[in-house]
């Protein structure tokens, strides 16, 4: 990172990565939504692929956090982003684990296995907060 | 670890950012590590040390002689 007012190469590679994710993963939600409405008892290849394509780019956006961490040389960044995967890995692992069981014994209603990315990018917003809360400016 | 990095760039006229750009690393790693909140790995040690013409025990205080 030869400017820090700037993002680094890898930053900036992963903000591109995860904005295209993002925006397909939009389009293609969009899209399934559309083609299920049409077909509601479709089990066709398309209705598969039609299934498989929001969950194949959230994926992505797990495949470029990995990438961003290959990549970025500033080793204090790289950390800040484990970090903040741990956090967000605990919070995910922690809520399905304790989920499941309220499930399993019919003291919850049932909650598609999807929401665990779902929740595991909040962790990830979660923990940018605890590096800001325990590392101050520096995070 | 205690370091003598916040004092050495004083004592040259650097912002951290200054420091941050010839280290290439982030305003935030230099903040992190002048605070003590971070310590470098070896490598990213001796790259401060060399930039200061030091050793690397003249810019970073062992733990074990800290006590």
């Amino acid at each position: 990172m030869a400017n820090p007012t700037t993002k680094s190469p890898a930053q900036r590679r992963y903000n591109m990565g995860i904005l295209g994710c993002s925006t397909g993963y939009a389009a293609a939600l969009f899209g399934a939504t559309a083609y299920f409405g049409n077909h509601p008892d479709a089990r066709s290849v398309t209705a598969y692929a039609a299934a498989i394509m929001p969950a194949l780019l959230i994926i992505g956006m797990f495949f470029v956090i990995g990438r961003y961490l290959v990549e970025e040389r500033d080793e204090y960044q790289r950390i800040l982003m484990v970090r903040q995967t741990l956090v967000a890995s605990g919070l995910a692992l922690s809520l399905a684990t304790l989920w499941g069981f309220l499930e399993s014994f019919d003291l919850a209603p049932h909650v598609d296995a999807y929401w665990l990315a779902v929740v595991w990018f909040a962790g990830l917003g979660l923990g940018a907060c605890v590096n800001r809360l325990t590392l101050g400016r520096a995070a | 670890m205690t370091n003598r990095l916040r004092d050495l760039r004083g004592d040259r006229g650097w912002s951290q950012q200054h420091l941050a750009e010839l280290l290439e690393v982030s305003r935030q790693s230099v903040n992190a590590i002048e605070t003590g909140r971070y310590d470098p790995s070896l490598p990213l040690a001796f790259r401060i040390a060399e930039l200061f013409e030091l050793a690397i025990e003249d810019v970073f205080v062992s733990p074990a002689k800290e006590k």
